[in-house]
């Protein structure tokens, strides 16, 4: 295969009419979806990182001393409640305000 | 050399030097695949030959790869065109300047293998640029001018180089090779993910989801649109640029969107599309002869429609005659009548015009069929009135 040298990005020339990329969606807020939310226990946490792993949404936040994930983009699914090994988060039902 | 028209694609593909591509095989693009394929184990086309599973991939495999700043190339029609439709429909927002043969087959069913351009017809209002070629050399210049027209920095949109099935890709003509050196520099430097990237270095989410109804609302996703529209209109200037740079460097000088044949002192015209428009020529010199004033009118782009073009060439006439490959079904015509009907619209004085279709399921439009067309389109400019479609090959 042949190569080109790679041209650094500059972002400022890009018409903002081309195809969508992320950096300017942080405005959509995917938490609006959720129908449940994890709530961690924070003496059963150890920080093992694993609800950080699994998170499809990346939105697992690193606190001092437990993990816990922004509610803005989290969506509800329950896998970092279903991976976590030490069953220290539970989903709780959202209810209507 | 000698060569059909889909050897000549492949030449043309060669000529542009992608990095990748994908073709799954298909009647009548199947000996183009095969063309590819040679041409890649032969090292004339140093690129990566990813062989997949079906059309829907071969599609999907070079998003990737333009994202990653490939060059890419592909070829399909008929049903393949039909299966890849999820991602063809998501190439020209996502703006991937990737150029696809079609190799234009009637739809089926019922069952047909032959040509047609049912299928090019159908896809025409998904965004990506369509052009029609009428001859073999045409089919391998359109293919090098197609890398230059899509990875233009007003247009970054997917291009469409059709030919038809049969007639071109099996048509056997003289064609002209261009010097390898003098299409480098006719395209110059490859373009193709400047402005969204499957890149380390520079993380980023493409194409995500834009707000809708809910959420973040609907005006980024109509910023979007407004601008594939605008990219579509900006093609129209380009697409004659780049023509007209072609004939500046290789003299070969092609109609980019409207040809005009004999139109000049032309009382009435026949409107035709891609190769069936050799025979129309023909015609129009025999009906010439015998003293009818008529002319022709090729459309050569489809996509973006020229409008502007094609009403310049209609004002020179008192009637019209459309010769379409393809119907649309719930208009009962051909679809190039049925645009051409909004262009006459923007016209000073209305003339009437005449719906034909012609060359369904490889059928040969014959010079014949023509006549019958020039025929009755003399009668609906002394004032005759066809309300419904005149279908050439309907006894043949």
């Amino acid at each position: 295969m042949r190569r080109q040298a790679r041209k650094p990005f500059d972002e400022s020339k890009i018409p903002n009419d081309l195809c969508p990329i992320a950096t300017e969606l942080i405005e959509l807020k995917t938490g609006d979806w959720r129908a449940e939310r994890p709530v961690v226990d924070r003496d059963k946490c150890v920080k093992c990182a694993t609800c950080w792993l699994y998170c499809p949404t990346q939105c697992v936040q690193e606190k001092s001393t437990w993990f816990e994930a922004n509610l803005e983009i989290c969506k509800g699914c329950g896998i970092c409640a279903d991976e976590c090994p030490h069953h220290a988060i539970v989903m709780k039902e959202e209810l209507e305000e | 050399m000698v060569c059909d028209g889909n050897e000549a694609a492949a030449w043309g593909v060669a000529l542009s030097r992608p990095d990748v591509v994908a073709v799954y095989p298909i009647t009548p693009q199947s000996s183009l695949a095969e063309y590819i394929s040679q041409f890649v184990a032969d090292g004339i086309i140093q690129a990566d030959l990813m062989d997949v599973e079906g059309e829907h991939s071969v599609l999907s495999v070079l998003h990737g790869a333009c994202l990653a700043g490939a060059r890419t190339f592909t070829a399909s029609c008929g049903q393949g065109l039909a299966f890849m439709f999820e991602p063809y429909f998501r190439t020209p927002p996502m703006r991937l300047p990737i150029v696809m043969s079609i190799v234009t087959r009637d739809g089926i069913t019922p069952q047909c293998v032959w040509g047609g351009q049912q299928d090019a017809m159908t896809v025409r209002e998904v965004g990506w640029v369509h052009m029609y070629c009428e001859t073999v050399q045409e089919v391998l210049d359109t293919i090098v001018m197609a890398y230059k027209i899509a990875e233009h920095r007003d247009i970054m949109l997917p291009v469409n180089v059709n030919h038809d099935g049969n007639y071109l890709s099996y048509g056997v003509e003289k064609v002209t090779l261009p010097d390898q050196q003098e299409v480098d520099d006719f395209l110059g430097e490859k373009s193709t993910n400047w402005h969204v990237a499957l890149d380390p270095e520079r993380p980023m989410s493409v194409d995500p989801l834009t707000g809708g109804a809910e959420g973040a609302g609907p005006a980024l996703f109509v910023r979007y649109r407004k601008g594939s529209c605008k990219a579509m209109q900006n093609a129209l200037t380009v697409i004659q640029e780049v023509h007209e740079e072609w004939g500046r460097r290789f003299g070969r000088h092609y109609a980019p969107l409207v040809e005009e044949y004999r139109l000049e002192d032309a009382k009435y015209a026949i409107v035709t599309i891609g190769s069936m428009s050799g025979a129309g020529k023909d015609a129009v010199d025999l009906a010439r002869e015998s003293g009818e004033k008529v002319g022709l009118i090729r459309i050569k782009t489809v996509r973006p429609f020229p409008v502007q073009a094609l009403r310049q060439a209609l004002s020179k006439v008192k009637a019209v005659g459309v010769v379409d490959r393809a119907v649309s079904f719930g208009w009962n015509c051909g679809p190039m009548y049925q645009e051409l009907l909004s262009t006459l619209y923007l016209l000073d004085e209305r003339i009437p015009a005449v719906s034909f279709i012609g060359g369904l399921a490889g059928a040969d439009i014959t010079i014949e069929h023509f006549n019958r067309a020039i025929e009755t389109t003399a009668r609906a400019l002394r004032g005759e009135e066809f309300s419904e479609p005149i279908w050439l090959n309907e006894n043949d």
